[in-house]
């Protein structure tokens, strides 16, 4: 004999089971595609004719370096981090181009960027990527995926009305028109940009951002002569200068003050600020990045030794998910990538 | 090498409900992660990879405790095709609550990234740094989370099917309740 089909108690069981299924859909964003995902940020990096397989989506173009950074102690007074107490800590990095073409020319991309990674014999790490640009064109990751896909909207009007309501965006214009552009990696001064907290010994806090400041003279070119200098000048340069003579920057610590702005990159902290010599880049050598250590690294600034600690800018939480989904697609597409690329050769 | 119990022990129904939370949150976690660039971000990810190590650990606990006191017997009016599944997917829940861990620690190995747990304390790598292995745990890790996710969906609906449908005890099993196993009298005997 049948028994009746408990419609009732069924009709419960899928309904935990379609709650617990939509709960989890929910919290993977397939049911906001409003939300800005680390995909969609990287997606939106890419050029109209899409990524460069292989390569990093953004600041494609790059060589290796490997050296050291010789910390002169004075940093230990404001972190813990192993790597500010006085020695030699090894350091693997990377000179860029902000441009997700790795093909660039040296001489036609305004921002140029570093990235490093710096070993302390307690197991710690500190990966940073930096910028030359002393200050960033938008205050928030949201912002910054409004300003790339106005950029890749085919009608101009988005940009300039983006670029209207973003004062900031010209404020960063207005230092790109004017800035004078180096002749060499060497010359350059990279930049933290975000702010990160210090933290001491003592546990005191403190925001902090970070710069590298160049040791070597800089010597400006104007358009005509990036022009004239060949498409790999800035790798053919460092290549040359780092097998004559080690390169080397300052590690030039920035501290606020109680009220500066510490979530937001596009504000620039006023020059008067307590700054601490914490050591010096050192590049020994110089290698092309197909088979250098530098390539499979992820420089993700939000891997940090203890006594470094994100801060409120809401930035290298962003990067950091950006660059993972970045590192992700190249590591994947390592086929892709020209392992015997023609190149400067150090 | 188990006795046949009317239940899962204390420590093993304890373990059951502990996991339960733990690898939900885990799950979510994850998902969630991967689909934000907000501060969350980085909080998700601190949770992530010192939880999917306590998963680890407590799944070998679980494991060992699995192997020492077996499970309850099914009814014995279940079908077959039923028993096949309730047994295979158990094996599945243990590979799933063992290899998850494991292939979450080795992907950020092969990626060369540091395995932090909570400040200074962290893991050492447990691969080499290769693009095509990062690939390749990168891949099963996220997949196998989606499986995993369904494979919890058909446990509760069929955790609920018992309870609710057939009644026939397998749910009672697995609940938290205060009598010690040792009152429990011996299913064999009951049967009997």
């Amino acid at each position: 004999m049948a028994q009746p089909i408990p419609v009732g108690r069924l009709a419960l069981i899928a309904a935990v089971v379609g709650i617990g299924a939509a709960a989890f859909a929910y919290t993977a964003g397939w049911l906001s595609p409003h939300r800005i995902t680390p995909d969609k940020l990287v997606d939106a990096i890419a050029p109209p004719s899409g990524p460069a397989l292989g390569h990093r989506r953004n600041h494609a173009k790059g060589i290796c370096f490997t050296g050291v950074f010789e910390a002169n102690g004075a940093g230990s007074e404001i972190s813990r981090a192993r790597v500010f107490a006085r020695g030699e800590y090894p350091v693997v990095g990377r000179f860029n181009l902000a441009s997700p073409d790795p093909q660039a020319p040296d001489g036609a991309v305004p921002v140029r960027g570093i990235g490093i990674r710096i070993a302390t014999p307690d197991g710690q790490e500190w990966r940073s990527a930096m910028i030359d640009a002393p200050f960033f064109p938008v205050s928030t990751p949201q912002e910054f995926y409004g300003l790339l896909t106005a950029q890749q909207s085919a009608d101009p009007n988005v940009i300039k009305t983006f670029v209207a309501a973003h004062p900031t965006v010209a404020a960063f214009l207005g230092w790109l028109r004017g800035a004078q552009w180096t002749s060499s990696y060497a010359e350059d001064r990279f930049n933290s940009i975000n702010s990160f907290v210090f933290v001491a010994a003592s546990g005191k806090e403190q925001v902090v951002r970070w710069s590298l400041k160049p040791m070597a003279q800089p010597v400006f070119l104007s358009a005509d002569e990036r022009a004239k200098r060949g498409r790999n000048f800035l790798e053919q340069d460092i290549t040359q200068r780092v097998r004559s003579a080690p390169q080397r920057w300052s590690l030039v610590v920035t501290l606020a003050n109680p009220q500066d702005p510490t979530a937001d990159p596009t504000k620039a902290w006023p020059d008067d600020r307590r700054t601490i010599d914490a050591g010096t880049l050192v590049a020994r050598q110089i290698e092309a990045e197909p088979n250098a250590p530098c390539r499979d690294i992820n420089f993700d600034p939000t891997v940090l030794p203890n006594g470094i600690q994100t801060s409120d800018d809401p930035f290298p939480a962003a990067r950091s998910a950006a660059y993972s989904v970045s590192f992700n697609r190249r590591t994947a597409e390592a086929d892709s990538y020209p392992r015997t690329q023609s190149g400067v050769k150090p | 090498m188990s006795e046949r119990r009317a239940s899962f022990t204390g420590p093993q129904r304890l373990l059951h409900w502990l996991m339960a939370a733990c690898i939900l949150a885990m799950l979510f976690i994850g998902v969630g992660m991967v689909s934000t660039v907000t501060p969350k971000y980085l909080t998700l990810v601190s949770i992530h990879k010192p939880l999917g190590i306590i998963i680890l650990l407590l799944a070998l606990i679980r494991l060992a405790l699995r192997v020492r006191y077996g499970a309850p017997p099914l009814p014995a009016g279940m079908p077959e095709p039923m028993k096949l599944a309730a047994h295979l997917s158990h094996y599945a829940f243990y590979a799933f609550m063992i290899v998850m861990p494991l292939l979450g620690w080795g992907m950020l190995s092969a990626a060369a990234y540091p395995v932090v747990l909570i400040g200074s304390w962290r893991l050492p790598a447990i691969l080499p740094h290769s693009d095509r292995l990062h690939t390749w745990l990168w891949d099963a890790h996220h997949y196998l989370a989606f499986a995993f996710f369904a494979l919890i969906l058909l446990h509760v609906a069929a955790a609920l099917f018992h309870a609710l449908i057939r009644r026939d005890g397998v749910f009672e099993t697995m609940v938290p309740h205060p009598m010690p196993d040792d009152a429990v009298p011996d299913l064999e005997e009951r049967h009997v």
